[in-house]
């Protein structure tokens, strides 16, 4: 006997075991290949948190040979800026989901990766923050001081290529080296400028960096970024600094 | 042997999916600034292919009529999936480049130009080398724009520096608008010129 293939009975027949088929198969490549992303998407992490530090050259190669040597701890924070724990849960911590629960009132722990490069000790934090169309992250080192910025890195889902997704470049980035987040006592953070630093007054320039024509609102996501997860990790640098 | 060579061979020159069928330009503009991206997108468009062409094929007389775009989607998003993934785990850096550009094949026309034009009626070897010829001649394309592009526009190739510092030092630069998109248009545009003046039968004779 042969089938009608176009009865709807078939179609629906057809189309369910189709899906469940390809469905299976997805889940299992993706269960397979789990570990392997999962280990470049820590390099990656560790490459970016390297480099937020200022240590120069890394690359996939070392990157991990590297992290193990400079980095010489990992901590939560809790919200008075202690440090709850040490063990290396941070490296796996997601910070967004941290903040949501700061945001909640739930307990949490705010991860902070401490770099040791060979004239500085960095205190490299993470950063989570929206963008035009989607998420941007990336990393920012502050020295001993609590105060000066060794350098930073962006990174973004969906940001417009050569407008938004300009924070990624070398040019921006580098801005952010020798800026200072504190004028004398209070929290300023490092504003992104529209019309950049030179339509700010002298006093204001050092914690200012220009912003990238034809994407203010990822400027101002990087901005209100840095701004809000800075603050975060105010009451550790108070206490490092006494 | 000669069916084997006609399909494997003939989508290289004369009916080549991009210089010929103009089919797939969109993603031959975005990667080849490179030419280490634009040889796994080349890689990963062959394969798709050629496996979506044999599934379809070895499916098509049980693909009821009515859902077959469906199904050939279903079965071209699968395999892209699969690929993305595996470009993910082993050749992480060259994923990022590709971004979204690898999720895109499932749009790209070759794949379903080839799975409407050929596979629904073809025996799945065959179906199967057509898609492998059809990749490989967008492979071709991609790969010599993408040379030209690294060549002149960064003065390397795969990233490593051909064009020796002497040269610069005497006054040479590298030529920045091929990195931009336009110049992979006009490359394209170069390629077809010149392969339409060897083959004058690809020519539109509009007398």
């Amino acid at each position: 006997m042969k089938k009608d293939i176009n009865s709807n009975r078939y179609i629906f027949m057809y189309s369910t075991i189709l899906v469940i088929v390809v469905a299976a198969l997805l889940s299992v490549a993706a269960i397979f290949l789990a570990p392997y992303q999962k280990n470049n998407k820590d390099n990656e992490k560790k490459i970016n948190i390297l480099s937020a530090a200022g240590i120069p050259n890394v690359n996939t190669d070392n990157a991990k040979q590297l992290f193990e040597k400079q980095c010489t701890a990992m901590y939560l924070l809790d919200d008075k800026g202690n440090v709850i724990d040490e063990s290396g849960k941070a490296f796996d911590t997601d910070l967004k989901q941290e903040l949501y629960n700061k945001e909640q009132g739930k307990p949490y722990g705010l991860p902070l990766f401490l770099i040791n490069t060979d004239t500085n000790l960095a205190y490299v934090i993470p950063l989570q923050g929206t963008g035009l169309w989607g998420a941007i992250w990336g990393y920012i080192a502050i020295a001993a001081d609590g105060n000066t910025v060794l350098g930073a890195n962006f990174d973004h889902a969906s940001e417009t290529p050569g407008l938004g997704g300009e924070i990624t470049s070398e040019g921006f980035q580098k801005q952010f080296v020798g800026k200072t987040i504190m004028k004398g006592n209070k929290f300023v953070s490092i504003k992104v400028q529209k019309g950049g630093i030179a339509s700010l007054p002298e006093a204001d320039r050092n914690h200012a960096v220009d912003a990238i024509t034809g994407g203010s609102i990822t400027s101002k996501g990087v901005d209100e970024m840095i701004e809000n997860t800075l603050r975060c990790y105010l009451p550790y640098f108070e206490r490092i600094k006494k | 042997m000669s069916n084997f060579k006609k399909l494997i061979i003939e989508p290289l020159r004369k009916t080549n999916p991009i210089t010929v069928l103009v089919l797939g330009i969109c993603s031959c503009l975005a990667v080849t600034a490179k030419l280490k991206p634009a040889l796994v997108m080349g890689i990963s468009v062959t394969v798709v292919t050629a496996f979506s062409n044999l599934i379809i094929s070895c499916l098509r007389k049980g693909i009821p009529s009515r859902i077959r775009i469906i199904v050939q989607l279903v079965v071209v998003a699968a395999l892209v999936i699969l690929v993305d993934q595996f470009l993910k785990a082993f050749v992480y850096d060259v994923s990022k480049q590709l971004s979204v550009f690898v999720g895109l094949i499932i749009t790209n026309c070759i794949v379903m130009g080839r799975l409407e034009a050929f596979a629904m009626s073809h025996k799945p070897w065959e179906s199967f080398l057509d898609g492998l010829g059809n990749g490989l001649g967008y492979s071709l394309i991609l790969v010599i724009v993408a040379f030209f592009r690294e060549l002149l526009g960064a003065g390397t190739l795969f990233g490593y520096r051909v064009i020796p510092q002497s040269f610069y030092e005497a006054g040479y630069m590298n030529n920045g608008l091929m990195i931009l998109p336009p110049m992979a248009l006009i490359i394209v545009g170069i390629i077809i010129w010149i392969q339409r003046t060897r083959h004058p039968e690809l020519q539109d004779n509009n007398k």
